[in-house]
């Protein structure tokens, strides 16, 4: 059982970069560990610390301006490998939500299975978000799962997003598709006893 | 109703759809390697629970694994855990393992074909992205996290949201220099690096119907590159003809019934796809990349063309991926000095890439700047290559044969371009530090990487 998930109100850590891919979110020397603790320290690895491991001044993580547990990211984020570590990573640095105009489809899938919400907006509400947090990056963002809103509190505009009813159901609830799926033995073997 | 090719082997495995919601899917054949699937294990243990359907999970170690002194000791103690940990793991839950060692291990997706795994009609999966390799075969096959590991693990299905379906038509003759690596970059640029998300790729025409089935592999591997779910082929007497007595492969009057069912798989007539996409082949030439995404390609004679000016935010993308790379707008990249050549990788490390390779070269000598990586797929890859005789030619142009792995397409082991260095890599992403912290990335296929190997600069095959 995972936190449930309803209304989350929030400052936001801009990323205004499209394309960002999962090596980038989590390189591939840090998918080497065997549990899924951890991974946050190294979110972002090698746009936030130098070679040496210093943090890279102007990097947003070490920018104490922002802060939230919602991050903003141009449009197509995710893509690339399908290493559940990226989202992992996300989740450990403790962001909840992310919000962007387009998801990689695995990636997507990965944010939800460990109950981060992936927010798609329209291009132009994130243009207009990205505005609002470098006029003022203390603006906050409401995101309310239960009625599928999303809300600039800056400007006061908000949008509707997607998300199917049964992963809905799943982060409100804190269930996972295991325990889903577990309860479907039945049928599965009926399935397999039809081929 | 007329059905697409996609949509005959999807509905054929649907064991129930969650009204609103995604498919339950049921899924034919698992792939497992050691860096997407221990937590999936360590699931499965916290749970109480077994593995649901051991017969149809197959496990090799590939990512992390050194390509020199396979016998000994990984020297990276993290590395030398993850892989002992799959070891366990196999084990463990009684599965098949091809460990470090057995001569059926290699990278998951090159090994899955030649030992007749894969076979048409099946649904696959994998944690990792280029599970779409197999979709070369008629397959429903793509890559997913590892929570879907421990799905497939815990009971043979998936919960997955049906994509939409797209097919991406290649017509014509291909030019000299031209090989299955520049068709899917040529696609991937065209498409760019998302513009296929959402959709399951369907590639018809006769240009991809005249290719091998090892082609074939190069082409859907790389859908993922732009977006989509997966990319499939219908299957045809090219496919039969590559699984006919592959070991697992059916036999006698099981194969003949499953050659039957086969031919059944294509997209009918009148077959409506969500998009439809026609492409030249006759407009290809051979392709690199010279960006941060495998979108950023270009023809070799091509100059780096300009950011859509029309695209506000992406043209801070593209400027710091050009920064990135140290190219900028309007530069050619024929004559570039190259530091590194790497072949290998699911995207170009099977037995034909190897002879394109090797037959380039012949009589050649390797260029003395040059560092190059050669890496079969696979140990039957490898033995294939030996029994040909092409080490000997690769060893007489200076070329060293290493051990099969996943190697320095994503540098999990020591095979890493140094920072600032530049490669010629036949793998599938140029992503920033994808080949080590701080390396550059230019993608092409086997030939480029051959010319480019042997005159130290990026070369264009066709100026032998």
């Amino acid at each position: 059982m995972k936190e449930k998930f309803s209304v989350i109100t929030s400052t936001c850590v801009p990323l205004p970069v499209e394309n960002v891919d999962t090596d980038q979110i989590i390189p591939a020397r840090f998918l080497k560990a065997t549990s899924r603790e951890g991974f946050g320290e190294n979110l972002f690895r090698d746009w936030r610390y130098d070679k040496d491991g210093n943090p890279i001044k102007g990097f947003v993580l070490n920018d104490p301006t922002y802060s939230g547990c919602i991050l903003v990211a141009g449009k197509n984020f995710g893509s690339g490998s399908s290493r559940e570590h990226a989202a992992w990573a996300i989740a450990d640095y403790g962001f909840r939500v992310v919000v962007s105009s387009f998801f990689a489809d695995i990636h997507k899938n990965n944010e939800l299975n460990n109950f981060v919400l992936p927010v798609v907006v329209s291009e132009a509400f994130l243009a207009e978000l990205f505005d609002s947090i470098s006029a003022n990056p203390k603006t906050e963002v409401c995101v309310d799962l239960p009625e599928q809103t999303i809300t600039n509190l800056a400007t006061g505009k908000s949008e509707t997003f997607e998300i199917n009813p049964y992963k809905k159901h799943c982060l409100m609830n804190g269930l996972d598709d295991i325990e889903f799926l577990l309860s479907k033995k039945n049928d599965i073997e009926a399935w397999e006893l039809k081929k | 109703m007329a059905n697409t090719l996609f949509d005959k082997i999807w509905d054929a495995h649907v064991v129930n759809s969650i009204e609103g919601g995604p498919t339950q899917l049921y899924i034919d054949r698992h792939y497992c390697h050691e860096v997407t699937s221990p937590q999936a294990f360590d699931g499965l243990r916290q749970r109480g629970l077994s593995v649901f359907r051991p017969g149809k999970t197959i496990c090799s170690p590939d990512h992390n694994i050194p390509t020199m002194n396979q016998d000994k000791p990984i020297n990276d103690p993290v590395s030398r855990n993850q892989v002992e940990t799959l070891t366990r793991n196999a084990n463990d839950f009684g599965l098949t393992l091809y460990g470090l060692g057995h001569k059926k291990n290699g990278i998951i997706h090159v090994i899955g074909p030649e030992n007749g795994l894969t076979l048409p009609g099946y649904t696959i999966v994998c944690g990792d992205s280029h599970t779409s390799t197999h979709g070369a075969f008629g397959a429903v096959a793509f890559g997913i996290g590892t929570s879907e590991v421990e799905m497939v693990l815990a009971s043979q299905c998936i919960l997955q949201p049906k994509p939409k379906t797209m097919r991406i038509n290649v017509n014509g003759k291909l030019r000299e220099g031209v090989t299955a690596k520049d068709i899917a970059l040529y696609i991937i640029a065209k498409m760019t690096t998302g513009g296929a998300t959402g959709y399951f790729v369907e590639y018809a025409g006769d240009t991809i119907r005249n290719l091998s089935m090892e082609e074939r592999m190069t082409v859907c591997n790389l859908s993922i590159e732009m977006g989509a779910r997966g990319g499939m082929i219908a299957p045809d007497e090219t496919t039969f003809e590559y699984c006919k007595d592959r070991e697992f492969a059916p036999k006698g009057e099981e194969w003949e019934k499953a050659v039957a069912y086969w031919r059944t798989l294509k997209s009918d007539d009148n077959a409506v796809f969500d998009k439809e996409i026609n492409f030249d082949a006759t407009d290809i030439e051979p392709r690199i990349t010279f960006g941060t995404n495998p979108g950023m390609g270009i023809g070799i004679t091509e100059a780096i063309p300009a950011p859509d000016p029309e695209d506000e935010a992406g043209k801070i993308s593209y400027a710091k991926s050009l920064e990135y790379m140290g190219f900028e707008v309007g530069q050619k990249l024929e004559g570039y000095p190259i530091d590194y050549v790497f072949l290998g990788s699911c995207t170009n490390g099977r037995i034909e890439d190897f002879r394109a390779f090797a037959n380039f070269i012949k009589g050649k000598k390797k260029a003395d700047n040059i560092t190059a990586w050669l890496v079969p797929g696979s140990w039957m890859v490898n033995d294939q290559i030996k029994a040909e005789g092409l080490d000997k030619i690769l060893e007489d142009a200076g070329f060293e044969l290493r051990q099969p792995g996943c190697s320095a397409c994503l540098a999990m082991n020591e095979d890493k371009v140094p920072a600032g260095k530049i490669a010629v890599s036949t793998s599938n992403r140029n992503f920033e530090g994808r080949q080590g912290p701080g390396s550059r990335t230019i993608l092409a296929g086997p030939l480029v990487a051959a010319a480019t190997a042997i005159a130290g600069v990026l070369t264009d095959p066709r100026n032998k």
